[in-house]
């Protein structure tokens, strides 16, 4: 099942400039952690730029899946749902 | 510790280089002033990493084009980026400092880069927020950590909690390598002190002997002192200058008591600082600059007039150097990476601003003329 996953600006340089791109998952039940980590199978160095060294997601990054925040990595995704990834407010 | 070390201090004055580069790290970016031979006119270069959260730069001195970043960004986790050719291209870290899967901790930003010892090119130390220490073993693309510090039984202890770090985290900082031993490293930390290893870093022991914690209850700890900058004196490793939260020192090897070496500054202007600069040919001569440490801790230049001190004694007397400088309403500081000296005979000292001024003197600081403004806060300086 793919999912499109939506790429924030900070990121996009691990993606070839893409705003979008498409994750091509073999199994039909995926957690996000196995979406994330087919991400980084893709665009190698992408996962540790969000996820930390213990397996959580940084402070300043949020991900939805569809409409949904989800930050629990084993939350399982939908069949062909969307991934919207948020580099969300922070900085000065 | 008996190293095989000459006798010192003999004045070794070298050629005058060539030209001379600051890599200036800022809160927005990396950018680069160069110079020639004679360091009259500068021409600055950048932004690289433009946005990035750029913590120290440091050029590896073994093959002279191998460059370092540490850097982060607000949203995204702390990264190294590397250039084989002198900062023409460059590439990420494939696996940049982390600490252990399972040990709870995760490292907020690197900190601090020191090349290792010359007779192990490709191999590299990072000091990291909150304390961590890491080596590469290829030029920065892969690093891991020491576990005989990072999974050292005492080290909790040692770095006490996130309250006890600066403002920014607490870091791990100013990695030396001996020069005759490369198993001969010291460590420092804000907070924890400053550590010494003589195994390569597979085990450590606490060197904070004489240095005033005036912070803590006890004031004669072993560890868990603030030493913000601590540096080898030229030539002569068996020296260091500390610049800490809580005073200035000198420590002379074997010795493992600190001597006070800031009772010589003026009360008014005080002994807190950040950076410390050994002179790179002179091993009892060192610059500090000064910044307000009292009441609420404002850590700006005391008074509004920025200075620098200079030691040509050893610690024993300082003198006032501010030719050129503001002499009124100049709210900045220079942080304990931000001040440096060039390899000139009549050597160069620079320093970068707060408020992202880059100063600099090629008369050892008789007089200061300043290099470049409006850039972002300044992080780090060094010439290179």
């Amino acid at each position: 099942m793919n999912h499109r996953v939506a790429i924030p600006s900070p990121l996009r340089s691990y993606c070839a400039g893409e705003a979008t791109v498409t994750i091509a998952c073999a199994a039909d039940s995926l957690s996000l952690g196995d979406v994330l980590a087919a991400l980084e199978s893709a665009h190698p160095g992408i996962r540790f730029r969000m996820q930390d060294e213990q397996g959580h997601l940084r402070p300043h990054i949020k991900v939805f899946v569809d409409a949904d925040v989800e930050r629990d990595l084993a939350a399982r995704i939908p069949p062909g749902a969307d991934i919207m990834i948020v580099a969300a407010l922070s900085g000065g | 510790m008996a190293r095989t070390a000459a006798k010192h201090p003999a004045v070794k004055r070298t050629e005058s280089p060539k030209r001379t580069r600051l890599l200036i790290a800022t809160r927005k970016g990396l950018w680069t002033l160069t110079t020639d031979g004679a360091r009259r006119t500068w021409k600055l270069a950048g932004p690289q990493f433009l946005g990035n959260i750029v913590h120290h730069a440091m050029l590896d001195p073994r093959d002279g084009k191998t460059l370092l970043v540490a850097a982060r960004t607000g949203h995204l986790g702390p990264t190294v980026f590397r250039s084989t050719d002198n900062g023409k291209t460059w590439k990420e870290a494939v696996t940049p400092p982390a600490f252990d899967a399972g040990s709870g901790r995760v490292v907020d930003h690197t900190f601090w880069l020191t090349p290792g010892h010359a007779s192990q090119p490709g191999v590299w130390f990072a000091g990291t927020s909150p304390q961590g220490l890491f080596r590469s073993d290829d030029g920065g693309a892969n690093w891991k950590g020491v576990a005989g510090f990072n999974a050292h039984p005492q080290r909790k202890a040692w770095c006490g909690g996130d309250q006890d770090g600066t403002p920014d985290g607490p870091k791990l900082h100013s990695i030396l390598i001996d020069p005759r031993d490369a198993a001969h490293m010291y460590i420092s930390m804000s907070s924890g002190g400053t550590f010494e290893s003589n195994d390569g870093g597979a085990d450590w022991h606490p060197l904070n002997q004489g240095v005033r914690a005036d912070f803590q209850p006890n004031p004669d700890l072993e560890y868990g002192h603030d030493p913000h900058c601590v540096r080898f004196a030229a030539g002569n490793p068996d020296r260091l200058y500390m610049q800490n939260h809580c005073g200035l020192f000198r420590l002379d090897r074997p010795a493992t008591r600190w001597t006070d070496i800031g009772t010589g500054m003026p009360k008014a202007v005080g002994y807190v600082g950040f950076p410390m600069v050994p002179h790179p040919h002179d091993p009892n001569s060192a610059w500090i600059f000064p910044m307000d440490g009292t009441d609420v801790w404002p850590r700006i230049s005391p008074g509004g007039k920025p200075a620098a001190y200079r030691t040509r004694d050893g610690g024993k007397t300082w003198k006032r150097q501010a030719d050129g400088m503001p002499k009124s309403q100049a709210w900045w500081t220079v942080k304990r990476q931000a001040m440096t000296v060039d390899r000139f005979p009549v050597a160069g000292v620079y320093f970068g601003t707060t408020s992202g001024e880059v100063w600099g003197t090629r008369d050892e600081g008789r007089s200061w003329k300043c290099l470049a403004a409006h850039l972002p806060h300044i992080y780090a300086i060094e010439s290179v």
